[in-house]
């Protein structure tokens, strides 16, 4: 496969880059992201991987696009209020490059669809709200053996990081369990300030597309922490726990499931 | 004691080793139920926040549960 001449011109400034060139292009043209959640988050992440070129996206998410969804969620317009986030999100990207091969899933990940989901994909982008998400996310994610990027938000502080599953920490040798029901802070009663997922997300999509391109370093085993109040990032050196419940010595997750609590509680705040 | 917490030095009054419990209420920590702690680079289980001592030295990082981007 080569490329043609409209795509050397669309990607010339990543075919000048020498950690990318015609070859890295090409990875990433053959490269298949999912990324799940067409929010805050998704938003960036679906935009730049579009932009960037990435060959196959999938998108899931079951909502519609609401009116205070468009303070963060750059990818929806004031026209798109009431449409599907995966139909809204993916004409924008096709509209940036319509070569790209965008499949949507118009639907929550669950325990019944998300390992059938993330098969077919080199790389999963967490971009999701709630904890029974982020938890099922980074099981599946770790039987299966997919790399994924978790990412959170809250207020005006973010986190992301890296999971290579097997080799370096997941988010439950970090967090073994959903925090207590009763504690759960419920997701839109917190607030986020807009430009927040803007920068968690774009900080994802570049580690999928570095992971793609087989280049530089990835947020593997550090928690890198943003504060936008204080203006500052942190990195947080994590190891793998011993005692994990699904990549530790004696895991006691062996499949997937719904963390109900989690959900429940979380749904409520919407 | 001297610590450093989330990156940067504290001190608490206390010079002897005391519980990781007893930390998060010297320090004031919000959200406690919510909140992962790592001693020294290693993730302390929930349940040994009682049993498990802070001495001086020690490097300490809360870790916050976030959600968002979808909703």
């Amino acid at each position: 496969m080569k490329l043609t001449e409209e795509q050397i011109n669309r990607y010339s400034r990543h075919i000048l880059l020498k950690e990318v060139g015609g070859k890295g292009q090409l990875k990433l043209i053959n490269g298949k992201v999912l990324v799940i959640g067409a929010g805050g988050l998704g938003s960036p992440i679906a935009l730049y991987l579009a932009a960037a070129g990435v060959g196959t996206i999938g998108i899931a998410d079951a909502d519609q696009v609401d009116l205070s969804n468009l303070q963060r969620q750059i990818i929806h317009s004031t026209p798109d209020v009431g449409k599907a986030k995966v139909l809204s999100a993916k004409e924008k990207m096709l509209a940036i490059n319509p070569e790209l091969n965008v499949v949507t899933y118009e639907t929550w990940v669950n325990a019944a669809n998300i390992l059938p989901m993330i098969a077919d994909y080199d790389f999963i982008i967490d971009g999701t709200d709630n904890f029974a998400a982020k938890f099922l996310i980074n099981d599946a994610c770790v039987l299966a053996g997919k790399p994924y990027s978790h990412g959170g938000i809250l207020q005006f502080d973010g986190q992301t990081f890296t999971v290579a599953p097997g080799q370096s920490p997941c988010y439950r040798c970090v967090f073994p369990e959903p925090p207590p029901k009763d504690v759960i802070p419920t997701c839109s009663r917190a607030g986020v300030i807009g430009v927040l997922p803007g920068v968690i997300g774009t900080l994802q999509a570049t580690e999928a597309i570095k992971f793609l391109l087989g280049a530089g370093d990835l947020l593997h085993g550090r928690l890198l922490t943003y504060s936008a109040l204080r203006m500052r990032f942190r990195e947080v050196p994590l190891r793998k726990n011993p005692k994990c419940p699904i990549c530790g010595d004696n895991p006691t997750i062996t499949e997937v499931k719904d963390e109900l609590d989690a959900m429940t509680v979380c749904d409520l705040g919407h | 004691m001297n610590l450093t917490v989330n990156g940067k030095p504290a001190t608490i009054a206390e010079e002897t080793p005391v519980s990781l419990n007893h930390l998060l209420e010297a320090l004031k920590v919000e959200q406690r139920e919510y909140v992962t702690v790592e001693l020294n680079g290693d993730i302390m289980d929930r349940g040994d926040f009682e049993a498990t001592t802070v001495k001086d030295g020690d490097n300490i990082e809360f870790l916050y549960f976030m959600g968002g981007g979808r909703s």
